[in-house]
């Protein structure tokens, strides 16, 4: 790290990190790039111990009572903090929309979290030069970043077009971005979806990664591991191959 | 872990030529939509008022039956109430017999799908004639509708020529071309207008205001179907009552464009009493469980439905598995939800097809949150005893493991062991996830390891 930003308005804010399960058991370099970009912006970042779940797994299979005694342990591990950010935004969407409802209370942490993307460009406010990386990604729009953070503008809605996650990656050096057909269709990952309905995830799964590789695109690169996870699962068994990154790792490349 | 319809959709998916084309038939249908919807400036401003309208009347469904129904008999109409199927079928059954009615032309309507009135009247000696194509294409063919707007879409021109062939609508042998094929049946549907002695149509709309039933068709077909016949009787939903033009105004709008991606359709026709050189007009409005989902607190809103058919369209599981791969008669995210309130035991299969993409609900044009309530009927599976119990399993294993930091420690800790597993027994048939996925690889150290490190 050579040099070390500062935004003023940043001064004097906590942020905590949350390192979703997945994310810190299967990719820890995604873990590693949130910090040290939110580091290289000079912001002063925590990463509580013992954080493990946010419960969005099995929310979504349908057992949300079990989601309970994480949603609470989450609350205590980072309610002190201004910013809870986390390189994720389907968990980040069920804390901040299902937390309230799960613990009964006006959660602080629903309030406070942030996805890394969005956490840069609303809160931070990004303009400096980022990372480099001199190649061609197509961008993986989640849906839970389109439909349930607002990060792009959904393909569905009459609305003013906008792409926050396309924003941030223009700030890094070399870099060329595309968006596939179908910008935001769903890759069909889906959480237990991908155990449960296994022929048609895999079938989206396929879709969505030729369409990324039409664009002629090296990496894919989005703001969820999971559905990186799963795009990641089906090219190589289909043989398929492009590479995936977080888009945090391409922020953070060569910082 | 398979459900019911996991299953039929592993099976759809088999062809994939079919697959494939299916997949961007409908996809082809949102793009249009997609297009309509940005052609109009004040789209999402018109979705909110849709929703809003829908919701107050739904709200006060009491006032605004009782004056739609006095409208319509100021006007002579009969107006009739059905509280389920069985009676809805033995009302028409009776306004048939009374006209000593051999054969009835009818124009689409899901209603009396759900009503399975057309098996009800054939079994009584009752000639019923679907007039809209794709409705009679599937009725000489012996299927249910495979969409509510498109029912017969998962056939091609070579399914419906042979068809037509055997039925002896067609007569030139070979010639599967849409427009002969068309014109043919135009040719048959005519001999049965005119042959028929009574016409259903099935409503888009009721109108509080005036009495009127308003049905959008492309065809002209309901018109067709009433303007021969001397009787007319016309099914509608409780649910389907708008209070005035004003708000229909609004729905026009929408429902064409959301559902085919066409400005309007062809017709919408307005029928207020029998036409002078006919009998009677008789509306049944039906219940059938509808009174009682007023009252649930988390699907209530499900009622908002105009049945434009958006959410089948951009559901990337309903592209990709069909409309048969669910086992209630509507299919797609809205056929979900309404086959849960039907009846959750027979239907808690479907619940499982849906990625919570939530492009349903940011399509819908009456803004019903449809992935939202899907989620929540997830949630009651267990209640109902038709959760999955190796799903229930994996995620109670998930909340011992996530609860307890110490073991998630140590199981993140040793997760890389698991690389050593040979290839040939991980990606095996009892891990699910590898049918359609290498197995990934897990790193030597979790990052709450590696974070010790460089925080140093």
């Amino acid at each position: 790290m050579h040099h070390h930003l500062s935004y003023q308005h940043t001064n004097n804010m906590k942020i905590g990190l949350f390192v979703p399960c997945y994310v810190d058991a299967l990719y820890p370099e995604v873990g590693v790039a949130t910090y040290r970009v939110l580091k290289h912006l000079g912001l002063d970042v925590t990463y509580p111990a013992n954080q493990t779940c946010c419960g969005q797994p099995m929310a979504n299979a349908g057992f949300e009572r079990q989601a309970i005694p994480l949603a609470s342990k989450f609350e205590d591990n980072f309610k002190q903090f201004d910013y809870v950010v986390a390189p994720s935004v389907s968990c980040t969407a069920f804390v901040r929309l299902n937390y309230p409802r799960l613990l009964n209370h006006e959660c602080e942490t629903a309030k406070k979290s942030m996805d890394i993307v969005e956490f840069l460009h609303d809160v931070v406010k990004v303009d400096c030069r980022l990372g480099t990386f001199p190649h061609k990604v197509s961008l993986h729009n989640s849906c839970h970043g389109v439909r349930e953070l607002g990060l792009s503008s959904p393909s569905e809605m009459n609305v003013t077009k906008f792409n926050k996650i396309k924003d941030l990656l223009q700030l890094v050096q070399g870099i060329e971005v595309v968006e596939p057909d179908r910008s935001d269709e769903c890759c069909g990952f889906g959480g237990m979806f991908s155990v449960e309905e296994t022929a048609v995830s895999a079938q989206m799964g396929r879709d969505k990664v030729e369409r990324h590789i039409a664009t002629g695109a090296e990496y894919v690169t989005g703001p969820d591991c999971s559905c990186l996870m799963h795009m990641a699962g089906v090219a190589r068994k289909q043989g398929l191959r492009i590479e995936f990154k977080h888009v945090v790792e391409i922020l953070a490349a060569g910082l | 872990m398979s459900t019911q319809h996991s299953k039929a959709a592993k099976e759809f998916l088999k062809n994939q030529t079919y697959a494939k084309w299916h997949d961007a038939t409908f996809w082809s249908v949102r793009t249009k939509r997609d297009n309509m919807a940005k052609g109009l400036a004040e789209w999402e401003q018109l979705r909110e008022k849709a929703s809003a309208i829908k919701r107050h009347t739904i709200t006060h469904l009491d006032e605004y039956l009782e004056q739609f129904s006095s409208q319509a008999e100021k006007n002579g109409t009969i107006v009739h109430w059905a509280k389920d199927a069985e009676e809805f079928n033995e009302i028409v059954y009776g306004i048939l017999k009374q006209h000593d009615v051999k054969k009835m032309v009818k124009s689409k309507s899901m209603l009396t799908e759900e009503c399975e009135m057309n098996p009800y009247l054939e079994a009584r000696g009752i000639e019923v004639v679907e007039t809209d194509l794709g409705e009679r294409i599937i009725q000489l063919k012996g299927q249910k509708p495979s969409h509510i707007v498109m029912p017969a879409i998962h056939l091609s021109h070579d399914d419906v020529g042979e068809l037509f062939e055997e039925k002896g609508i067609s007569t030139e042998k070979g010639n599967h071309d849409p427009t002969y094929l068309t014109y043919r049946a135009r040719l048959s549907l005519r001999n049965e207008f005119l042959t028929a002695d009574a016409g259903m149509t099935g409503a888009n709309f009721g109108i509080a205001s005036t009495g009127d039933i308003v049905v959008c068709t492309n065809e002209g077909n309901a018109d067709m179907s009433t303007s021969c016949p001397k009787l007319h009787i016309a099914a509608i939903g409780l649910e389907k009552i708008i209070p005035n033009y004003d708000c229909l105004a609004v729905f026009q709008r929408m429902l064409c464009r959301a559902g085919t991606g066409q400005p309007t359709t062809t017709y919408t026709s307005h029928f207020r009493k029998a036409r002078p050189t006919a009998k009677e007009m008789h509306i049944i409005l039906v219940d059938n469980g509808r009174s009682e989902w007023i009252g649930h607190p988390e699907h209530w809103e499900i009622l908002k439905c105009i049945r434009c058919g958006s959410c089948m369209n951009t559901c990337p599981v309903y592209r990709r598995s069909g409309g048969y791969s669910y086992s209630y008669f509507i299919p797609g995210p809205v056929g979900i939800n309404l086959g849960m309130l039907r009846d959750h035991r027979k239907h808690s299969g479907n619940v499982s097809a849906c990625t919570l993409c939530l492009s349903c609900q940011t399509v819908c044009p009456v803004k019903i949150d449809l992935g939202d309530q899907i989620y929540k009927w997830r949630q009651q599976l267990d209640d109902f005893g038709t959760a999955n119990p190796e799903k229930k399993l994996m995620c109670k294993g998930m909340s011992v493991l996530y609860g307890s930091p110490g073991l998630y420690n140590l199981a993140t800790g040793i997760a890389h062991w698991a690389n050593l597993i040979p290839s040939p027994i991980m990606n095996c048939g009892l891990n699910p996830w590898a049918e359609g996925h290498d197995m990934f690889k897990f790193p030597k150290r979790p990052f709450h390891e590696m974070i010790k490190d460089i925080e140093k």
